[in-house]
């Protein structure tokens, strides 16, 4: 029974289920301000302090801060379209079509992962003139420049895997000259430098690896297909945290000197 | 070997001991297990990652008699199936791989320009008129090398056999060895 002068908002904020989700009490004080962030686990994220000179867009060009959010609109974008993309050699052309031609919203989808992976591309290269610029690489984020580059690898790495999956004449044929490429790895390529050490072959070399054989075909979509949606998203998604969290430590965005 | 001392620290007062404890032994050969399943866990992978059978097309198969090509042609004929033309010149024939030397595209061949031409960076390769010798030699654009040529000989039934899995390179003056060409008059 509810007593007579309770709201049904102070009932429901009174019951087990609520205090068991949210810890704190709800009048606006200093404590419960602190707690409203610190016991939430999306909130609690966010730096207990912003220098002013952070939020200055003439300094950071917000590159880095585009950059995620653009990850995370490919993440959401890329999720949706996997639900009518499959990746073999016999549906995946013809599925790209479907989507761009009658599953409903499946174009703004297609297009939106695509343009958001050229824009996702163009930001990180800007934050890292940024950064350069500004002189943001130097000790103590030396380090973090290091995460930063091989963000950038995956970045590139995510687009060239992307590239292959609409499996049109451009992707085959631009996927056919980037793997081609490989042939010419030191050590691992088969017409690299010292590949007579590893005795490495066309068969077994870095090129062989990524397309899963001689030729770029079914077996090589897959497997980007693999690579592009899971492996270098997770990794990319490790690397980010260790950016974001390094970036925090050592002592947040640089400042103007 | 200088002991250690009594707390178990070394005389230098380091942590580490000199002597092995028995906690060290058995904390080496955990981390030992574990780092080498990780160590063949990922040779396994990398094994896995290079599957035993490709799925590709076979790389010997039968062209027909020599007479159903066009004398002193280049024909197009398996360009689409096996990404090869094979050139009928007055003595012999010559298989010249359609894979360009630069970064793997098919050129096409150019009948009025005599000449195989790369699409994607434009590579040039000289055309039936230069004859059996240097046909397919890169003369513009990125390519490096002459087109590749392929094993050719007669089957039992008289037709024409290819085996692409044997190459043979006009860079390496390969053209006049024994199934680079099909002496056919």
């Amino acid at each position: 029974m509810a007593e007579p002068n309770k709201g049904w908002f102070d009932i429901v904020k009174s019951s087990y289920v609520w205090k068991s989700m949210f810890r704190h009490e709800y009048q606006d004080t200093y404590r419960n301000r602190v707690l409203q962030v610190s016991s939430n686990v999306f909130l609690h994220l966010h730096p207990t302090k912003i220098r002013r000179h952070a939020l200055r867009l003439r300094f950071t060009w917000c590159m880095g801060g585009i950059t995620f959010l653009l990850f995370l609109i490919l993440t959401v974008t890329g999720v949706i379209l996997m639900f009518y993309y499959r990746p073999t050699g016999e549906y995946a052309y013809h599925d790209m079509k479907y989507l761009q031609f009658d599953v409903p919203f499946g174009m703004i989808m297609r297009n939106m992962h695509r343009w958001g992976a050229h824009a996702m591309v163009i930001a990180v290269w800007l934050h890292m003139f940024r950064v350069f610029m500004t002189g943001s690489y130097k000790p103590p984020r030396e380090f973090n420049w290091v995460i930063g580059v091989n963000l950038l690898v995956m970045t590139l790495m995510l687009s060239f895997t992307g590239y292959l999956l609409p499996w049109d004449q451009l992707s085959i044929w631009a996927v056919t000259v980037g793997t081609n490429m490989g042939r010419a790895t030191p050590l691992l390529g088969h017409e690299g430098p010292f590949a007579e050490f590893l005795g490495v072959n066309a068969r077994y070399d870095a090129r062989a690896l990524l397309t899963a054989g001689r030729l770029v075909g079914a077996a090589t979509l897959l497997r980007f297909y693999v690579l592009h949606c899971i492996f270098i998203p997770i990794i990319a998604a490790v690397l980010m945290i260790v950016h974001f969290w390094r970036v925090r430590k050592d002592g947040g965005i640089s400042g103007p000197l | 070997m200088p002991a250690n001392k009594e707390d178990g620290t070394n005389p230098e007062g380091h942590i580490w001991r000199i002597a092995p404890s028995r906690r060290d032994f058995v904390g080496f050969l955990g981390w030992g297990a574990v780092l080498t399943s990780i160590g063949v866990g990922t040779l396994a992978w990398v094994r896995l990652m290079y599957p035993r059978v490709l799925f590709e097309p076979p790389s010997q198969f039968k062209l027909g008699r020599p007479q159903e090509y066009a004398p002193r042609s280049v024909s197009d004929k398996w360009i689409r199936a096996y990404r090869f033309w094979l050139a009928r010149f007055d003595d012999r024939f010559v298989a010249v791989s359609a894979l360009c030397t630069h970064l793997g595209c098919t050129p096409r061949y150019l009948n009025t320009e005599d000449k195989f031409k790369c699409p994607c960076h434009g590579s040039g390769f000289r055309g039936f008129s230069s004859g059996w010798k240097v046909i397919a030699t890169n003369f513009e654009g990125p390519a490096p090398r002459p087109l590749e040529r392929f094993k050719l000989t007669i089957a039992d039934d008289g037709q024409i056999l290819v085996d692409k899995g044997i190459v043979f390179r006009l860079d390496k003056d390969e053209t006049e060895k024994p199934g680079a060409f099909l002496p056919y008059a």
